[in-house]
């Protein structure tokens, strides 16, 4: 059991089209039990990515492994361990709801009558028992999503491939899609996830690889990915606009900090100084303001975002 | 109330939740089957295109009437001046056209396997622990049935129009079953150009090129006795023609054993050589 601890493990993954280098030398190491994050924009080579690991694409140099079994040299024992959701459902649209779990179950082995109800029971978990007759090309964007994962689940994979799950999804249907990610992790099954929002990544994934141009420019937990690029800021919007001047100077003594005015003309923004305690710089700020008098009509003290952390980080490659 | 009514009905899109709960009993049950035999796959498969033709029946439309249409034309429009008359002639035509249009209509198994492999359901398919050959078996599976509904459609047109097998039922059986047994092997060169061509209009223009000499050079609508000296070799042992031979010659009660086992041979080296650069193909996809 040497690789119970690791999923996944890549090393130098390359894969080119033609000219266009889509895989450039990825390297991850995804922890089993986890949700892992694949982050980056449309055409960064997170699908291509994903495509190598579930071995339907062959890579040109680098290898993996999927649970111990090498992608290249033994992909039938990688196909038992992996089930695939790709970025355009996985689904024949002529067939019926319960048609494709059907043909899905059979083609793992279930007998007939145990490959109906293994569908029937999927279709009901997923809500969808009301449209199991009805053919897949009526099915709304939320529902493909879901027959499609139902149908990774048919058997219990160790390692589930989610290729942009929700993309295109309302925020409703999306929430569910998060929901049925949470519950599959919660039994056991390791998932990799690649998404181009940085909120999915964040609400769901425990680390995160952000990816760009066939690269992965960054890699860890949302926490250490944030602080990789500060400490956050303070942003205060005043009750008197023109005490805005003193505020900039109350907290800059304060702070040590660099404090802007921002397009709002009640507003202004502290950035925090890196190394320090983030809750303490910004209950001091707050004293020194009302001992000056200034009254403040918001506050909020936060860590960078995400979209900070994916423009800083792609700032710097492109630089 | 003819404007009240309006085809929004929110509730249809609205599915209902997820539950949990089920979901949570269901990810627990992690005993698995046994993977299914290679068979058992490529039945599961051959069930699919037949689920296709419930839901999409016109597809059949095409696979039937080209060969009736094949038959009338040919009986009726040629028939006069090729042969002299259409009933003698409709004796010699109708095992080689069941042949020449069956052969043709194998083409749209390349088709739909390209339509297929351009589709996100087939990366599912490939993730799958399955024997890798099934999905196209499955195919093949189903498109047979399909020629054998369209042998049984143009032998009864046949038996209307006047034919009559003086092989008796136990030859045009057999005939049937070596037409069937040499288009499944055949085929095997069309899902092979679907999968190496980038979209179903080549392989559409590649199977028409290779289909209309290999077809019209046989002795399907004539004897090579009436063609130039130096084509009669040619035509005469193209896999086509011996096919022909192979079928007449049971329909008519005469068959020749060396008819039938070089197609039987050429069935044998299509499977072989197209079978293997299939599922080569469908790997390396």
């Amino acid at each position: 059991m040497a690789h119970r601890d690791i999923a996944i493990r890549a090393e130098g993954l390359v894969k080119h089209f033609k000219d266009i280098k889509a895989v450039d030398g990825v390297d991850l190491s995804v922890p089993a039990g986890t949700v892992y994050g694949v982050l980056g924009p449309n055409g960064a080579g997170k699908t291509t990515t994903v495509r190598m690991l579930a071995t339907l694409l062959r890579p040109d140099a680098g290898s993996a492994t999927v649970f111990g079994h090498d992608i290249a040299t033994d992909p039938a024992a990688v196909r038992t361990q992996v089930s695939l959701t790709g970025q355009y459902a996985s689904l024949d649209e002529d067939l019926t709801g319960v048609e494709n779990l059907v043909l899905l179950s059979r083609l793992y082995g279930y007998t007939k009558p145990a490959a109906r109800s293994r569908a029937e029971d999927l279709l009901e978990a997923f809500g969808l028992g009301y449209a199991a007759g009805k053919q897949v090309k009526s099915y709304s964007g939320g529902m493909r999503r879901r027959l499609d994962i139902a149908a990774s689940i048919i058997i219990t994979p160790k390692l589930l491939f989610l290729d942009e799950p929700t993309t295109g999804l309302d925020p409703r249907s999306r929430n569910q899609v998060w929901e049925v990610i949470r519950t599959i992790v919660g039994e056991g099954t390791t998932v990799l996830l690649t998404t181009q929002y940085l909120e999915e990544a964040d609400q769901l994934a425990g680390r995160i690889a952000v990816i760009d141009t066939g690269k992965v420019i960054a890699e860890g937990t949302p926490g250490e990915l944030k602080s990789s690029v500060g400490a956050g800021s303070i942003r205060l919007r005043l009750h008197n606009t023109d005490q805005r001047g003193h505020a900039q100077k109350v907290l800059t003594d304060a702070l040590g900090a660099q404090v802007e005015f921002d397009d709002d003309p009640v507003a202004l923004t502290a950035l925090l100084k890196p190394g320090e305690d983030t809750a303490a710089q910004g209950s001091h700020a707050l004293g020194e303001l009302a001992k000056a008098g200034i009254l403040v009509d918001d506050f909020s003290l936060g860590q960078p975002s995400l979209d900070e952390v994916f423009l800083a980080l792609t700032d710097r490659v492109d630089a | 109330m003819a404007f009240a009514e309006t085809k929004t009905r929110p509730d249809q899109d609205a599915p209902a939740p997820v539950e949990k709960d089920r979901l949570r009993k269901l990810l627990a049950q992690v005993e698995r089957p046994a993977a299914p035999s290679p068979w058992a796959a490529a039945r599961a498969f051959g069930w699919r295109s037949m689920l296709k033709i419930k839901h999409v029946p016109e597809q059949l439309a095409d696979i039937l009437l080209f060969p009736i249409m094949m038959l009338l034309m040919f009986t009726y429009l040629f028939g006069g001046a090729i042969a002299g008359g259409t009933g003698d002639y409709l004796q010699f035509l109708l095992p080689g056209i069941m042949v020449m249009s069956i052969v043709m209509t194998t083409m749209y198994t390349g088709m739909s396997v390209n339509i297929d492999i351009h589709k996100g359901v087939s990366d599912r398919f490939r993730t799958l622990p399955i024997w890798r050959a099934s999905p196209m078996v499955g195919y093949l599976l189903a498109d047979v049935f399909r020629y054998a509904a369209a042998g049984t459609i143009m032998f009864g047109t046949g038996m209307v129009m006047g034919y009559r097998p003086s092989g008796g039922p136990d030859g045009v059986l057999l005939g049937v079953a070596l037409l069937l047994v040499f288009c499944f092997s055949f085929s095997w060169l069309w899902t092979w150009l679907g999968l190496i061509t980038r979209s179903e209009k080549t392989v559409m223009s590649i199977s028409m090129t290779i289909l209309f000499p290999l077809t019209f050079l046989s002795n399907v609508m004539v004897d090579p006795a009436t063609m130039p000296g130096w084509l009669q070799p040619v035509v005469e042992n193209t896999p086509i023609s011996r096919l022909v031979d192979g079928v007449r010659g049971l329909f008519d009660g005469n068959v020749e054993t060396s008819a039938v086992t070089t197609t039987l041979a050429w069935s044998a080296a299509f499977v072989a050589v197209f079978g293997f650069l299939t599922v080569r193909a469908y790997n390396r996809r």
